[in-house]
């Protein structure tokens, strides 16, 4: 056969290399033993090699089987939620030389990936008022997963308190990574006096980290931080916090209330849905000696030529790393999320400061509207499901009449993707869903998702 | 003469600042709308952003990426990382708003499209294994070999077996003992022998009631296959360890050997090696883990599943280790898995396997007629995917080394091969051209190489001033990690005092 990207399985070419090699094929293989040889074709494709158009034809076939959600674009929450991926991130995003690179272990001839890769981290250490991020993780459950497991190393004890209710997609994930090597959790909440109080019962001597969300998962931001702060200090716990990267443009970063190691959600920058992956995981700290050894994962650092002069830059510290440090490296995260790391700081570029402060308070003002229409339209029907008084892009609705999930396939049939349900996955909170509003849902997405539950609730 | 470009590329944060950024949708339908954030979460302090108009976005990241080399640039042989050419097809259809868009919570009767397409690639991916089921949760190869490792732990757990020794070559990726140390298992070092596979005798003297199992890849990292799979095998499961693979080196072997043939319980596949995901300056990738037998039960939930009518997540787990990521893994690699099996069919897979083994073993005829370098273990044994040769003759006559040899392929537009890698053969160079370069870019390789070495003993002091014509010349590492000098962010170089 020949195929266009295997240019030497062209057989007059594949005859010559092999008479130079003085080999048969089958003598290249030979001590392959025949036990284990397959003697079949394996079954698989579409039993011969397709065309480009005939893969064209079948795969918009096949997709045409997916509904979108785009005018009105989904009311999906659970901690990640449909925005706008903007031309300037996609376009940029498949420049061959940055799309086709490996991670950069020959650095000059990968300059431009680094300093991209290195301008994310030091925007992204900014917007979180820390002093280093890394070059990404796989995304948020892993990071938040990564965060605990350095609590641990650093702090030599197993437990990490966590909010009562927390993203139970990234607690199922944190368990899976913690708890085979003795890490548990335990769960806590912020009482009306503004102090900490531990649900179950454990000695604080064997907590290590204390977690905080904020907005919260239900959506709510968080009045007080700076109490979790004090008291992560007072208790000599680390203090990891998982914020909104798009919140922060108007929220106080987290560095500023006390974070030691910062986590963060990266699908909102540019990196799309993707039905949950590729994602970005964001990971940093505060400058500490002990914490960046423990940190796992890639970074990037500022250098010179070594002859002192122009600028350049390095993978640094990568003694820490699996592939010099083996089994006592910090984590075995090599591939990482270097293109959705790319891809967010050209969004950060392109949205900018100013930007990203209008694009958050514009994304508070919907998530308060949103509000303000369920309360007056839907008074009957549903309720807010949080005391909270302020939510930045999700929110919580407890439904009072019907059960959602017949509400939310109603939904469906009207061509409008309504919230998620998590009465299954919270308990205590009911028959509830997460709505998520974002700087692609306009008033009359709003007003109409409204006036169908006014008709379906 | 091959010249990269070296712009004079300032951070993008130190760029004159303009306007007040992009249009933000129907930003005025919602100026009425009051809002009151308590003083003291209002942010402050400045974003660290830039202000930038779009064009200057463009230009910078455009600059950037022509200071870059992928393999769209020039071959990429790094050994071990399998950088093969991406076909165009799935890097624009990859870009579908019908899978770019889709929420991963979004109502299952909504996603049918996109779940066949994972069913249907799950299906080929363990029919080529050789194993039952495979779950697409891990997004990289390290995290299906933490899952792997996890399930083991799990595995001989619930037997009511405590076993906590990892048996693991000494030729291994470094991901292998640092995923066995993240699921808790004491690593055991097994060594290589003269013919460059696992030394049996070293093998049986280690395992034991503790052992959990072993960590191999086949063909290794030496580029040889162990051909002693099956012994190897009966040793591991007879002390009642379980055998897990590696996929990272696949690509030599698809449609000719499989994992589940020789032994292996456990699989994990690299879709972003194997099956030509681009790399993407060191991700994302596309791990998958695959089992087969009883321990299936174990892969992280949820498995892909069909019910005759629509396809559905099985979320059922009553033995398996739980979540290794938040949703169902890496998806995008998946869709270019399903195009890249169907643009290739069976015949092409095997292709695949046959090409790039003709190659390794066409380079090394070609690199052996001179003098220079060094075939380490059994030189008279084929290779497969790739090949690991020494510098260390050229080091120890001429003071060039490994090194120097890499920064001067720079020099030429080639990227560099994996270098000190792996850590058992002395100034190691670890090239895998895989089946998508042509035989005049091995031959050029070739060629560079021989007359690196023949520089080396001509005029040593030329190499070591190399690379001259990359965006920068060599770079100061030790700068890079003084503990003084150590800048990772602009905000730490700012507090250096550092004029950039």
């Amino acid at each position: 056969m020949y195929h266009p990207w295997i240019p030497n399985s062209d057989p007059e070419i594949k005859k010559s290399m092999l008479e130079y090699i003085g080999k048969s094929f089958e003598d290249l293989v030979s001590d392959i033993p025949e036990e284990v040889r397959l003697r079949r074709p394996l079954k698989v494709g579409f039993g011969r090699p397709l065309s480009e158009n005939e893969i064209e034809i079948l795969i918009d076939k096949i997709l045409s089987k997916n509904k979108v959600f785009i005018d009105p674009p989904s009311f999906l929450g659970g901690g990640v939620c449909m925005h706008a991926i903007p031309y300037v991130v996609r376009y940029l995003l498949l420049r061959g030389e940055i799309y086709t690179a490996y991670t950069p272990y020959q650095a000059e001839i990968n300059q431009g990936l680094m300093q991209a890769l290195f301008e994310y981290q030091s925007m992204l250490a900014e917007l979180y008022g820390v002093d280093i991020v890394n070059a990404s993780m796989y995304d948020v459950s892993t990071a938040v997963a990564e965060a605990f497991r350095m609590a641990m190393r650093v702090s030599k004890r197993r437990g990490v308190l966590v909010p009562r209710i927390m993203n139970p997609f990234i607690e199922n994930v944190v368990r899976t990574w913690i708890e085979p090597v003795g890490g548990f959790i335990i769960r806590y909440e912020i009482t009306e006096s503004n102090s900490i109080r531990i649900i179950d019962s454990v000695s604080e001597k064997e907590v290590g980290g204390i977690y905080l969300e904020n907005p919260s998962f239900l959506g709510e931001v968080i009045e007080k931080p700076e109490i979790i702060g004090e008291y992560a200090r007072d208790k000599k716990m680390l203090f990891i916090v998982n914020a909104e990267p798009l919140s922060l443009g108007i929220l106080k970063p987290p560095g500023e209330y006390g974070a030691d190691i910062i986590v963060g959600n990266g699908a909102s920058l540019g990196v799309g849905l993707n039905y949950g992956g590729p994602s970005l995981g964001i990971l940093g700290i505060r400058m500490d000696q002990e914490l960046l050894r423990q940190l796992p994962g890639r970074l990037i650092g500022f250098t010179r030529e070594a002859d002192g002069s122009g600028k350049g830059f390095a993978m640094i510290l990568q003694t820490r790393e699996q592939h010099i440090r083996r089994e006592r490296a910090t984590s075995n995260i090599t591939t990482n999320s270097a293109l959705e790391a790319f891809a967010a700081a050209v969004y950060l570029s392109y949205i900018g400061d100013k930007g990203l402060r209008r694009l958050g308070e514009s994304i508070l003002r919907r998530t308060a509207y949103l509000r303000e229409r369920i309360e007056s339209d839907l008074r009957d029907r549903a309720e807010i499901a949080s005391k909270a008084r302020l939510f930045f892009r999700e929110i919580p609705v407890r439904f009072l009449r019907r059960d959602y999930r017949e509400i939310s396939r109603e939904l469906i049939e009207r061509g409008i993707h309504g919230g998620f349900y998590i009465g299954d996955l919270i308990s205590g909170i009911g028959n509830t869903a997460l709505f998520c509003v974002t700087e692609i849902h306009s008033r009359d997405h709003i007003d109409l998702l409204i006036r169908s539950l006014r008709e379906v609730a | 003469m091959w010249r990269q470009a070296r712009w004079d590329e300032d951070l993008i944060q130190r760029k004159p600042r303009y306007g007040s950024g992009p249009l933000i949708p129907y930003e005025d339908e919602f100026r009425d709308v009051s809002i009151s954030i308590p003083e003291n979460i209002i942010r402050r302090s400045h974003t660290g952003l830039p202000d930038l108009p779009e064009i200057e976005v463009v230009r910078h990241f455009i600059r950037l990426s022509q200071m870059s080399y992928g393999v769209d640039v020039g071959p990429v042989p790094l050994g071990s990382c399998t950088m093969k050419y991406n076909p165009k097809i799935s890097d624009l259809i990859s870009m579908d708003t019908r899978i770019t868009y889709l929420h991963p919570l979004q109502d299952p009767d909504t996603v049918q499209g996109i779940l066949e397409i994972i069913y249907t690639v799950e299906r080929w991916l363990s029919e080529i294994t050789g194993m039952d089921r495979c779950s697409f949760q891990p997004p990289a190869g390290a995290a299906g070999e933490l899952a792997g490792a996890l399930m083991i732990l799990k595995y001989h757990r619930d037997r009511g077996e405590n076993r906590d020794e990892m048996l693991i070559p000494d030729s291994a990726h470094g991901t292998n003992p640092a995923s066995a140390a993240m699921a808790g298992f004491k690593v055991i070092r097994l060594p290589t022998s003269s013919r460059g596979t696992v030394d049996l005798d070293a093998l049986r003297s280690v395992v034991s009631s503790k052992t959990a199992g072993a960590m191999l890849t086949n063909p290794n990292t030496l580029g040889v296959f162990e051909d002693e799979i099956l012994e190897i095998s009966r040793i591991v499961h007879g002390s009642g360890g379980l055998l897990y693979y590696d996929g990272a080196n696949l690509n030599g072997i698809m449609g000719i050997a499989r994992p589940g043939d020789m032994g292996f319980d456990i699989v994990h596949l690299n879709l972003h090696k194997t099956f030509a995901t681009p790399h993407g300056g060191g991700g994302p990738g596309g791990g998958v883990v695959c089992a087969r037998g009883s321990l299936v039960d174990y892969l992280p939930r949820p498995l892909i599943a069909y019910d005759g009518r629509r396809f559905y997540w099985d979320y059922e787990c009553k033995k398996c280790i739980g979540r290794i990521s938040a949703f169902y893994g890496n998806i995008i690699p998946v869709i270019r898995t399903f195009i890249y099996i169907a643009s290739l069919s069976s015949e092409g897979l095997r292709e695949v396997a046959e090409v790039s083994v003709i190659n390794t073993n066409y380079f090394i005829k070609k690199i052996m007629e001179k003098p220079y370098y060094i075939l380490p273990y059994d030189p008279q044994k084929p290779r497969k995917h790739e090949v690991v040769i020494s510098a260390k003759k050229i080091l120890s006559d001429t003071g060039v080394s490994t090194e120097d040899i890499a920064k001067a392929l720079l020099d030429r537009g080639l990227h560099a091969p994996t270098i000190y890698f792996p850590l058992i053969v002395e100034e190691a160079l670890m090239i895998e051209f895989t089946e998508t370069e042509t035989r005049e870019s091995i031959d050029l390789y070739a060629k560079a190489l021989i007359e690196i070495a023949e520089e080396a003993y001509r005029n040593p002091g030329i190499l070591k001033k190399t690379p001259e014509n990359t965006s920068v010349r060599r770079l100061d590492y030790v700068r890079a990690n003084h503990p003084k000098t150590l800048a990772p962010s602009l905000k730490i170089l700012r507090s250096l005092g550092e004029n950039i």
